[in-house]
């Protein structure tokens, strides 16, 4: 049945239950610290998807993950571990704000400017650990951490510095108004579509062509890709450079599409971690970019309600990213999953 | 291009560090305050990368060290507290990094789970965990600052006119280099260790469980980070911020890779890195050189150090055969 739908059945119930396992796991760290698991669920719900203006901000805070999701899923489709969204995003944000604050340009091509170039910086921020990967095989996990590291102390140097915001300590230059991108609704902009634009292009160029074809076959068989004549090195480059420009693309979204700061703030807070937890949007998304649009929407229902269950019930929302943890350790582990099915079907 | 030796990378290192301490001495630094602030911070990497070294040589790779350091930093502070005593912080922080290796140990063991999305799934676990905890016990967001007397101190030398300190825990972390070395290299449980990253069916029809091996290695590991990430608040910083771990678990791995797994290599990559993060430190706060230098730059040095080092040294280097791959019983 599942395949005359063409919905896959087994994948989402295996989402489905690792979620249910983060949950879980989420209320007994509740409990370990005396609070009550039940209300402060009903609070993060309720404050996610219980009325019009919860959803539409889950959706603002969906759009920047499921562009740093592209990111991890497409490295993994080449078997590459990609865990440098975080960098890229910031030097896609900085590159948001060079183009979208600190320049005049006129309104229609003003905010598509600034999202491209967004775009080239974090795909340019990507480049040196797909180099090294192919000249030195330096692992991209450890390289992709340092670059990321290297990128916060740059863009918090250059946040405070050339781009400060005059008068205003704490924050960066904000996008001027031709920059921005037309508001939805709550603090969700229009570029939405142009990320899921994005998502629906990478799903393309994965399934429907020669480059992607490669890239994929260079991650599930690098002996058989070897002797298909399939290039290691230009699908680790091609995995690299459109993860890259995903996650710049994550960074812009802060900046140009995220009312009311639109701005980067001098401690990045409004960006910190939405490269890391890209990754678990990525899993649980199945390392699919359409997927992963609605991971971001539960994540992003999750990350918003986690704000309700902080401010009703006291739990600090940080406890959301625990939960992700969770769910992604869940999802890493097939037999987890099958010893639990197997004892249900028992 | 031929790889250096072990004892041709140690005279480097030492050829290295004398040429530098030569330059920073002409700087008008101090030469043993500088060594003092690289021992400190050598020795959680240096723990951590030793755990890794035996964990890794057994088949099982833990790209987790980063969260176990920030959940046992705030975790050993905890116990600190509680027991009054900085020296119980550091051996319930070990004793948590132990059960948390455990756990992790037994999804990938045993889960035959992806060790690196395992692994990153801890990270991001602990990226969350940990403000969520300092948030639940001291009620204050992203930073908690103990009591002094709670602090496991260096002992003090006198040197000259003025003294020099060095931690108990940065010569425990030297000791278990050694013990590890002589571990692997020595022991029947070494020749097994070995034996289950190279090739695991052997070990399994000599009649050892590949799985028990594997999950002890782990253990152990964990157990070492959890020591490495106690003794960062508790030995080294007075106090405990959400940041705490600030890549070092990652720096530690970067240790172990240019170390081949060699446990007394990876001691010596944890204090070159350490060493980094040390004149980092000691340059980030010197006057005339933080108003040229923007503090901002001096922070990326470890990372960029890291990133430099791993990119010349690696090569050449042979890693167990199994490594990375869950072991199915046939």
């Amino acid at each position: 049945m599942s395949k005359r739908l063409g919905v896959p059945v087994r994948p989402i119930l295996e989402s489905g239950l690792a979620v249910v396992i983060g949950i879980i796991v989420g209320a007994f760290l509740m409990l370990a610290f005396g609070y009550d698991p039940i209300r402060a669920y009903a609070a993060l719900f309720i404050g996610a998807f219980g009325s019009p203006a919860g959803i539409l901000e889950s959706l603002a805070f969906a759009v920047p993950l499921m562009a740093t999701a592209i990111t991890f899923a497409v490295g993994v489709r080449a078997a590459l571990f990609n865990i440098g969204a975080e960098g890229q995003m910031y030097l896609g944000a900085i590159g948001a704000i060079i183009v979208g604050s600190a320049m005049l340009l006129p309104a229609g091509i003003h905010p598509i400017a600034a999202t491209l170039f967004a775009m080239l910086l974090g795909a340019f921020w990507a480049l040196p650990a797909a180099l090294l990967k192919i000249w030195r095989g330096v692992h991209e996990v450890v390289s992709t951490i340092m670059l990321n590291w290297i990128a916060f102390w740059l863009v918090s140097f250059l946040i405070r510095t050339y781009f400060a915001e005059p008068g205003r300590a704490e924050r960066a230059m904000p996008a001027l108004p031709t920059a921005r991108y037309p508001i939805l609704g709550e603090t969700l902009t229009a570029i939405v579509f142009f990320v899921v634009g994005v998502c629906i292009l990478v799903t393309i160029l994965l399934w429907r062509t020669g480059v992607g074809l490669e890239l994929r076959l260079v991650g599930d068989n690098p002996e058989a890709a070897k002797y298909a004549g399939a290039s290691r090195s230009r699908a680790i480059l091609v995995s690299f450079g459109v993860g890259g420009l995903a996650a710049g693309l994550a960074g812009a979204s802060q900046v140009l599409g995220r009312p009311p700061s639109w701005t980067i703030y001098g401690t990045l807070g409004n960006l910190l971690n939405l490269g890391f937890d890209g990754i678990g949007v990525a899993l649980i998304g199945r390392n699919h970019p359409i997927g992963g649009i609605f991971a971001a929407i539960f994540y992003g229902g999750l990350v918003h309600g986690g704000r309700f269950m902080e401010y009703n019930v006291g739990v600090a929302s940080e406890l959301v990213d625990a939960i992700n943890g969770i769910i992604v350790i869940a999802l890493a582990a097939p037999e987890v999953i099958a010893i639990i099915r197997r004892r249900r079907e028992s | 291009m031929k790889t250096p030796t072990r004892l041709q990378w140690y005279l480097i290192g030492i050829a290295l560090t004398a040429v530098l301490m030569y330059i920073i001495a002409l700087s008008g630094f101090s030469v043993a305050h500088l060594i003092e602030t690289g021992l400190l911070a050598m020795t959680p990497l240096a723990l951590a990368a030793v755990g890794e070294c035996l964990n890794e040589q057994a088949g099982t790779v833990n790209v987790g060290m980063e969260g176990i350091f920030l959940i046992t930093a705030v975790l050993g502070v905890y116990w600190a507290e509680i027991f009054q005593d900085g020296l119980y912080g550091l051996l319930l922080g070990s004793a948590t990094g132990a059960l948390i290796g455990l756990l992790l140990g037994a999804v990938c063991v045993y889960g035959k789970a992806n060790q690196v999305i395992a692994g990153m799934g801890l990270n991001i676990m602990a990226l969350g965990l940990g403000p969520y905890m300092l948030m639940s016990i001291w009620a204050f967001p992203g930073i908690h600052v103990f009591p002094r007397e709670l602090m496991f101190p260096p002992i003090h030398f006198s040197l000259g006119d003025g003294y020099f300190g060095l931690s108990p825990v940065t010569i425990a972390a030297i000791v278990i280099a050694i013990l590890a070395y002589l571990l692997l290299k020595r022991t029947l449980l070494g020749i097994r260790i070995r034996a289950a990253g190279e090739n695991p069916v052997a070990v399994d029809v000599a009649g050892v469980s590949v799985y028990k091996v594997r999950l002890l290695m782990c253990v152990i590991g964990g157990a070492l980070a959890g020591l490495g990430g106690a003794f960062m608040p508790l030995g080294w910083f007075g106090g405990v911020v959400k940041e705490i771990s600030a890549g070092r678990g990652f720096i530690a791995l970067a240790a172990v890779v240019f170390a081949g797994l060699d446990p007394l290599l990876a001691l010596v990559a944890a204090f070159i890195f350490g060493f980094s993060e040390g004149v980092a430190f000691t340059v980030a706060v010197s006057p005339g050189v933080k108003e040229i230098v923007p503090y901002f730059f001096v922070q990326m040095i470890p990372y960029a150090v890291t990133l430099l080092v791993l990119t010349a040294a690696i090569g050449g280097k042979r890693f167990p055969r199994a490594l990375g791959r869950p072991y199915i019983r046939e």
